[in-house]
């Protein structure tokens, strides 16, 4: 099978809840496809390398780099040499993916062919040939210490730079923003992330995967069951093994009890940091309530570990059916409420309107995904795109707005609670009966893939098995990858003071994409 | 007579110190209610002061004794204002040696003290901080002197006794003037004071922070004074607006009764002034910082109406 009138020759994995194509390629081929899908408006999922050397003798590393196609998932994978191993650059097509052959050079030791050379997630708390996600890499224990990190520096008369974080004035995850700045207006914006590096990716192997379940949940918390499904689907497709409908459509059910959680959350945070309080203390209200109501149905508030392999570990009886209903009914009417109160307040609009604005060429270009490329007229989401089981009975309607503004990705997310409310009482509504959970066997040297639309965009897991069944790679990808870098664009010609309202409008994660 | 100025004068200071804290505690309630939020207790910000007080200093390696300094200077200039305001009685010892303009002007002094202070160890937040208070600061004093320029032409005098005195004593009738420099004034305490829409005295963000980006690096007993000021500014404020624009109640001369009067009537008028600062607060959003140049502008505006009117129609009485 090809695809884009390349000479790739791909083959379809089977067993994926969405479809999955694979294919070896060398560099030239790799870097044509990429220029081939940039042209045609795909884009690009992820990027990540592993460590062949063990396979046979004279094997080096892999680079794997996963697109969306519209006939589904491709992932197309590069061996590269055992010594002074190179890929080529391809941010010049998409430019996120910068960041994530920087984390392949830092983790396994892989280098672009140009392109930024600084390390991204290494810094200086391990040494540079320290590449922990090589597999002959020992576990080792360095000292913390400090560098200096070579910004790019912005000259000129009355420029000068404001640098804030790592640790910030109130509880909030660590990241570093350094402004160059004239005045109060922000000339330009650079991050610089990495702060939360656990080593998950590296605790994944040799895990069972059963096991690795929990720790796939764990990458982000506010988006634990679309990692745990994501994962789920990779497990089910290397095991052969499909999820019963009942356990498809209560993880549905899970997956937009998430988005609202969330959705209300951030709602009511684009309020605090305009200063209006009472927003705050509103939407955080509602949160509460559905977070409540999660806790007493499924035993967990932020669903962590309701999603297993092979299904579901909860059931909802009629009884939990009725009051999810209930609070629908009840929580959508107050949001409809505030959404009034927020339309009307000049106060609040004037700080939302064509504040971080990213115009749909230019989202377009840096290639933003989800919620924040949603905002910005980017017509991503995998539940309208490439519908799983249920959500190819739902069908989903894709909230869209122009403006790309923080006000765009405001109406974004009331859109998407009105929607997720509809989808939460069809799944309950025309939930199946049946059983909630399969049996699942792992197999040896197989892949899986899963992708899932979080609330915040699409999340990747991919999993390799080893000779012995375990978990040989896996890779986890969160769709923070793309958008931070799109964050540094919504900056620009902005006052210094409306940064953390645009930063919280696209709420990304911190700790997602440094594993 | 002396006697009596200096009583007063000390009861007014004590007061002020005492009742201050209480007045941001009662703001931070009200607030809290309007936003559906169980409040904390009326005295927090006592167990505040008194636990920074009980804290270490820590200080920057290169703060200079500016740095040090800052907080004792910006506490007297607050108290010194709140000990100026009549609120009590009218019969103060200060009051011939300070007009509305020195009180203008111990403003001022203590923005710049504390301004310097945020430059002074060299990070950006305080630069940052203290930019945005000078340019906040220069909208606002011209309007605030437009103020009490209108008040003066009616009186006659700057001093604020006679003003309060004359404006105490007035037959009832509808001043124009002073409802439109009323408007100014309640503009200009929002702005001066660091509360919304101007600015977020509860955030967390320091880089939208104006007032609380220059004390970032303030801790223990230095931040309790500034605190402490924080709130005797609000107070000595919220004294003026009581003093200028609803008088009745106050004090002239010495009789125990009516200065106990005094008390209570102060007390029941700064829980209304608290309650509608935080009605202000809980209804509007903060604005950027460059809507801050039109705010402050229509206060002066407003301050200017209020004076051409007084003297095209009010002049005459």
């Amino acid at each position: 099978m090809r695809f884009l009138d390349q000479p790739i020759e791909f083959e379809s994995l089977p067993g994926h809840a969405i479809p999955v194509f694979a294919a070896r390629t060398t560099a030239d081929e790799l870097a044509a496809f990429c220029h081939a899908a940039h042209a045609a408006e795909r884009r690009l999922v992820a990027l990540w390398g592993s460590d062949e050397r063990d396979r046979e003798p004279g094997a080096g590393y892999a680079l794997h780099v996963a697109f969306d196609l519209a006939e589904g998932l491709v992932c197309l994978t590069l061996p590269t040499a055992p010594d002074q191993p190179v890929f080529p650059d391809m941010s010049p097509a998409f430019p996120a993916a910068d960041r994530m052959q920087r984390a392949v050079r830092d983790t396994i030791g892989a280098t672009s062919e140009g392109g930024d050379q600084r390390a991204w997630l290494r810094h200086a708390n391990w040494p540079e040939d320290y590449y922990p996600l090589r597999r002959d890499t020992p576990d080792a224990r360095f000292e913390t210490r400090n560098e200096d990190y070579p910004f790019v520096r912005v000259e000129g008369d009355g420029v000068h730079e404001v640098a804030v974080g790592p640790i910030h004035a109130g509880i909030i995850e660590p990241g570093h923003f350094r402004f160059s700045v004239m005045g109060e207006n922000v000339l330009r914006l650079e991050e610089r992330l990495g702060w939360k590096h656990k080593g998950i990716e590296r605790r994944f192997v040799g895990m069972a995967l059963a096991e690795g379940a929990r720790l796939a949940g764990r990458v982000s918390g506010d988006s634990t069951v679309a990692y745990a499904w994501a994962y789920s689907q990779a497990c089910e497709a290397i095991a052969d093994v499909t999820p019963p409908p009942r356990a498809r459509w209560l993880r549905a059910l899970l997956l937009e009890r998430e988005r609202v959680a969330n959705h209300l959350g951030d709602l009511g945070y684009l309020g605090n940091d305009v200063a209006l309080a009472f927003g705050l203390a509103q939407f955080l209200r509602l949160r509460e309530d559905w977070l409540r109501l999660n806790a007493k149905l499924f035993g967990h508030r932020l669903l962590m570990d309701r999603i297993v392999p092979g299904g579901v570990a909860i059931d909802l009886d009629a009884q939990g059916a009725e009051a999810i209903i209930d609070q629908c009914h009840a929580i959508e009417e107050d949001v409809r409420r505030l959404k009034s109160i927020y339309d009307e307040h000049a106060g609040l609009q004037d700080r939302f309107l064509t504040t971080g604005r990213i115009t749909p060429a230019l989202a377009r270009r840096l290639g933003i995904i989800g919620l924040a490329g949603r905002a910005s007229a980017q017509r991503w989401d995998l539940r309208c795109e490439h519908p799983c089981a249920p959500y190819d009975e739902l069908k989903p309607k894709m909230a869209i707005e122009r403006n790309g503004d923080v006000a765009a990705r405001a109406l974004v997310r009331f859109a998407e609670l009105g929607e997720a409310f509809r989808l939460v009482r069809k799944l309950i509504v025309d939930m199946p009966a049946g059983e909630l959970r399969r049996d699942l066997r792992s197999a040896p040297d197989k892949r899986g893939f899963g992708w899932v639309e979080g609330w915040r965009g699409d999340v990747l897991v991919a999993i390799e098995t080893g000779a012995d069944g375990k978990i040989r790679r896996g890779h986890c990808h969160d769709p923070s990858w793309q958008n931070w870098a799109a964050l540094e664009h919504a900056v620009i010609d902005n006052i210094v003071p409306d940064f953390p309202l645009i930063n919280k409008s696209f709420n990304l994660s911190y700790a997602g994409p440094d594993l | 007579m002396n006697f009596y100025a200096l009583f007063a004068q000390l009861l007014e200071l004590i007061v002020a110190l005492i009742l201050a804290p209480m007045l941001t505690g009662w703001v931070n309630q009200c607030r809290a209610w309007m936003q559906n939020r169980s409040a904390p207790p009326l005295l927090q910000t006592y167990y505040t002061l008194s636990k920074l007080f009980h804290k270490d200093v820590l200080l920057a390696h290169n703060a200079s004794t500016l740095f040090r300094a800052a907080p004792y200077i910006v506490f007297s200039c607050m108290a010194l204002a709140s000990a100026i305001v009549p609120t009590l009685s009218t019969e103060l010892i200060f009051s011939p040696a300070a007009d509305a303009i020195a009180l203008v002007g111990l403003f001022a002094l203590a923005r710049i003290f504390i301004s310097l202070a945020g430059m002074d160890v060299g990070t950006s937040f305080g630069s940052l901080g203290s930019r945005r208070e000078m340019f906040i600061g220069f909208l606002a004093e011209p309007a605030l002197l437009m103020v009490f320029f209108t008040a003066s032409l009616i009186s006659h005098s700057t001093s604020l006794a006679t003003i309060v005195e004359t404006l105490a004593h007035k037959e009832f009738a509808i001043y124009p003037s002073l409802a439109f420099s009323g408007i100014a004034f309640m503009m200009v305490s929002l702005a001066e004071n660091a509360r919304v829409p101007i600015d977020n005295p509860t955030t967390h963000l320091e880089l939208t922070m104006i007032h609380e980006a220059m004390i970032l690096e303030y801790s223990g007993r230095h931040l309790a004074l500034i605190e402490w000021a924080s709130c005797l500014k609000l107070f000595a404020y919220s004294c003026l607006g009581i003093a200028l624009f609803f008088p009745f109640g106050v004090a002239q001369a010495f009789d125990p009764i009516a200065l106990t009067l005094a008390s209570a009537i102060l007390v029941a008028k700064l829980a209304l002034g608290g309650f509608t600062l935080a009605l202000i607060e809980t209804l509007s959003a903060k604005m950027r910082v460059f809507r801050a140049p039109e705010f402050l502008g229509t206060a002066f505006l407003l301050a200017v109406l209020a004076m051409l009117v007084h003297l095209l129609l009010e002049a005459g009485r």
